[in-house]
């Protein structure tokens, strides 16, 4: 069946079930209410003073049943430096569990080392926001019988909820926790931050393991997790490398290239009607995205605007702008850097928030639908302003989908920065390899060689021109750019589908086809 | 011959570094200039010149002035240089080390030997002269009126300290002198004078300092070695609010004046005659104002 983009769905796929072509960023949310079933969350009991703490993960793992084709589910708030995730699957591999379905709200690099447990049968399905590195190149090359599910944050707790995500164990790594399983990672040797993404699991999950290097006195504050849906504590030696889980793409880049879109970009925002007072703000991690929150700052300064509040994905700038005054608040699902975990302690406007009231579209209105300005990056957007976050040009999975089809669709002003090209291959071209993020969400295209309105906006494209803006037609932009770096090779891939991108209604946007790699040279 | 390019800000680019040549256009420097000397080590200069001239041939730098750096003709390059880049007749060549009048003589009688060869005319690619020695300070006024292809002196403020044998201060004070003498040179000839370049690419409010100053004293531009010093220099070299509007008094009175064959007449009190017409000129074309429109 084809979907609302042209691109042809198949309406069943093995493993996972019926699927529902996409029809539109709000066609399918119009009525105000949904009639799918929803999973309702699992009724526990358990007797008073009960032990939760378990001498080991494996004996906890024990504990909770583990059986061959279980769902496990872990955060990705430990970045690069995780070592949690793969720990349990080598647990769970040694105690002869096959055919699990992993459900991570995302992978990172930190994750190659599961190659091995994709080869042997130990994980045949994954749900995952991104996968990157040899584990992504391993997918693409069709290492899984089963196509991944690639979804955004705001998708999976929806997929949660209805129950497409079924999650029979949870393992939730925190830095601080107590004995009864109150857990944050805002405070404790291992940092991290808001634990945003893994409220839905702990509510839901069937059995729900919460694993710490620091086991603190009763209660463990602030209790982001709760007691009462945790089953069992460990506490081992250390739960990541807590250098590379506060990563370094959170400082503001110094590349002159990416500046120069940066203050392009800022320059676009501060000329448009949503740059008032009051408004809110959100800013993807790194390049150039991040610098645009240092130019809009300067100009809120300049100009005397004091914002509502900040989303995100928080970095230390955001943090600064907080407590300049320049913005009331703000809502933390993800934190990138360690500084931001002592603002979560200390400023009580610094809410942590979990992934479905940040960007589920199944609820009475999530924070992205009240965003004014979302500034975000992509690895590839079209003439149609259609964008790829997931794939790289040599179609292979790379990226992530994250909040990125989320704040698209609910920003008023929806600002996607990126260079027109890298190196010497186009980003701005005619068709996107995979869709993540569709045109009708995005607003403005912020390049070196100039901006690009959506036409779906023309008052818009009118300001910006009388502001004295570079404005570009994106087709103009992408022949421009072919002119330079000339016309790629097609993308060579086989027939077979090997991921599919699930938009954050559930409904299906794109898939994403086998390349020809071969596996072997991963491992 | 002076040219129509602002020159407030010119941004150098190492010839042998193909990804910035290839954005070079993008950061709104009024000028790029394309580096075969002293951006590229010795064993590079054949692939700079080679990369250089194919990206003249390819590369759209919008509307940035574009001038290419040459080695000096006394070098193993500077002749291969010329050969490789007049034919393709960027906005400028700039000539490194320029010492005495003779110099640019052997220089401009090299480059009309290959214009000729190409059936090119002499008259559209222009000449930088820098000034880097103290030899070449000396004898400025004779370098800037020598030809009128000539259109801009520049300074180099490291290579010059280097030859006083002094030491190269964020003040520059040990090259004030040349700096005012080479302007004066400018100046005299009526063509443009390029200050040096401010090295602390993480100082703003230095950078800031010394451009102020550098106008104050009657540069018309700066030399920039990152994207990032561009528009500091161009906020300092742009007119403020008030400037334009007096500007724009003047400029429209003296049309209304000249249209009645008025040559003299007053605005706010204040004799306004043709030397403030042509600064309000000046100031109306740095805020990109259309004099047409005030006819």
């Amino acid at each position: 069946m084809k979907n609302s983009l042209g691109k042809e769905i198949p309406e069943y796929i093995e493993g996972i079930g019926k699927l529902e072509a996409y029809q539109g960023a709000w066609t399918k949310l119009n009525k105000g209410w949904m009639n799918e079933r929803t999973l309702p969350p699992p009724i526990k009991a358990q007797k008073p003073h009960f032990n939760k703490k378990c001498n080991s993960l494996e004996e906890a793992i024990k504990q909770c049943n583990p059986y061959d084709g279980m769902t496990i589910s872990f955060h990705h708030h430990l970045r690069g430096g995780d070592y949690l995730l793969i720990n349990t699957v080598k647990l769970l591999s040694k105690l002869g569990i096959k055919n699990i379905c992993l459900a991570s709200s995302s992978l990172t690099t930190a994750h190659d080392g599961l190659l091995p447990y994709l080869k042997d049968g130990t994980i045949t399905k994954i749900f995952s926001s991104g996968i990157r590195g040899k584990l992504g190149q391993a997918i693409s090359y069709g290492i899984l019988d089963t196509p991944v599910t690639i979804h955004s944050h705001g998708g999976r707790a929806r997929a949660i909820q209805t129950g497409r995500i079924k999650i029979d164990l949870a393992i939730i790594a925190a830095s601080a926790a107590d004995s009864e399983g109150n857990a944050t990672g805002s405070h404790g040797k291992s940092a991290f931050g808001s634990i945003g993404y893994a409220m839905i699991d702990s509510w839901y999950a069937s059995r729900v393991i919460v694993v710490t290097d620091n086991m603190v006195e009763y209660p463990c504050v602030p209790p982001s997790i709760r007691q009462n849906y945790v089953d069992f504590v460990v506490k081992i030696d250390s739960i990541g490398d807590a250098k590379k889980i506060a990563s370094g793409t959170t400082r503001i880049t110094k590349s002159p290239l990416d500046l120069r879109i940066a203050q392009m970009a800022a320059e676009a925002i501060t000329n448009s009607a949503f740059f008032k007072e009051g408004f809110s703000f959100q800013v993807g991690a790194g390049g150039a995205s991040l610098a645009v929150a240092k130019f809009v700052r300067k100009e809120m300064k300049k100009q005397d605007i004091k914002g509502s509040f900040l989303l995100g994905g928080v970095t230390s700038v955001l943090v600064d702008m907080l407590e300049e005054g320049l913005f009331k608040s703000i809502f933390d699902v993800q934190s990138f850097d360690a500084e931001v975990s002592s603002s979560i302690l200390n400023n009580t406007y610094h809410i942590e928030i979990p992934s479905g009231l940040y960007a589920n579209p199944f609820n009475a209105g999530c924070m992205t639908n009240k965003l004014d300005v979302v500034v975000l990056g992509a690895l590839e957007i079209d003439t149609n302003f259609n964008i790829n976050v997931i794939t790289g040009n040599d179609g292979n999975i790379r990226g992530a989908s994250g909040g990125h089809s989320d704040t698209a669709s609910g920003a008023q002003l929806t600002v996607v920065v990126c260079p027109s090209f890298r190196g010497r291959i186009p980003i701005v071209k005619e068709k996107v390899h995979t869709v993540v993020t569709p045109g009708e969400s995005v607003d403005i295209l912020v390049t070196e060689r100039g901006i690009c309105v959506n036409p779906n906006k023309p008052y818009l494209e009118k300001e910006l021109i009388k502001a004295g803006l570079n404005i570009k037609n994106i087709a103009d932009l992408a022949k421009e750019v072919e002119a330079i770096t000339g016309t790629p090779k097609p993308i060579e891939t086989l027939d077979r589908i090997v991921g599919i991108v699930e938009y954050r209604d559930g409904t299906i946007i794109d898939t994403i086809k086998q390349t020809k790699g071969d596996i072997d040279s991963l491992f | 011959m002076k040219k129509n390019f602002k020159r407030r800000s010119m941004l150098y680019i190492p010839g042998n570094n193909p990804a910035m040549l290839q954005q070079g256009g993008v950061y709104g420097a009024d000028s790029i200039l394309l580096d075969l000397e002293d951006a590229v080590a010795l064993n590079q200069k054949d692939a700079a010149r080679i990369l250089v001239r194919n990206m003249l041939k390819s590369i759209n730098f919008y509307n940035s002035e574009v001038s290419v750096r040459v080695n000096p003709l006394n070098t193993p390059f500077g002749k291969a240089d010329l050969e490789a880049i007049v034919p393709l007749q960027p906005d400028s060549i700039r000539i490194p080390k320029t010492e005495t009048a003779e110099q640019l003589a052997e220089l401009i009688e090299t480059i009309e030997k290959i214009e000729d060869e190409h059936n090119l005319t002499h008259d559209k690619m222009t000449i930088h002269a820098m000034i880097e020695t103290a030899l070449g300070v000396q004898n400025v006024f004779e370098i800037a009126k020598f030809s009128k292809r000539v259109d801009a002196i520049t300074i180099g403020g490291q290579d010059l300290t280097a030859d006083m044998n002094i030491a190269s201060t964020k003040d520059g004070g040990g090259i004030d002198f040349a700096r005012k003498r080479i302007i004066m040179a400018a100046k005299a000839n009526n063509i443009d004078a390029i200050d040096t370049v401010f090295v602390d690419i993480d100082d703003d409010e230095g950078l800031k300092k010394d451009a102020a100053y550098a106008k104050k004293i009657g540069f018309t531009g700066k030399a920039v070695i990152n994207p990032r010093q561009i528009e500091p220099i161009h906020d300092i070299y742009s007119p403020t609010d008030e400037e334009i509007r007096k500007a724009t008094k003047v400029y429209k009175a003296f049309v209304k004046n000249t249209k009645e064959g008025i040559g003299v007449f007053a605005v706010d009190g204040k004799m306004v005659d043709r030397p403030v017409v042509q600064r309000a000129e000046h100031i109306l074309s740095l805020a990109d104002i259309d004099l047409q429109s005030f006819e």
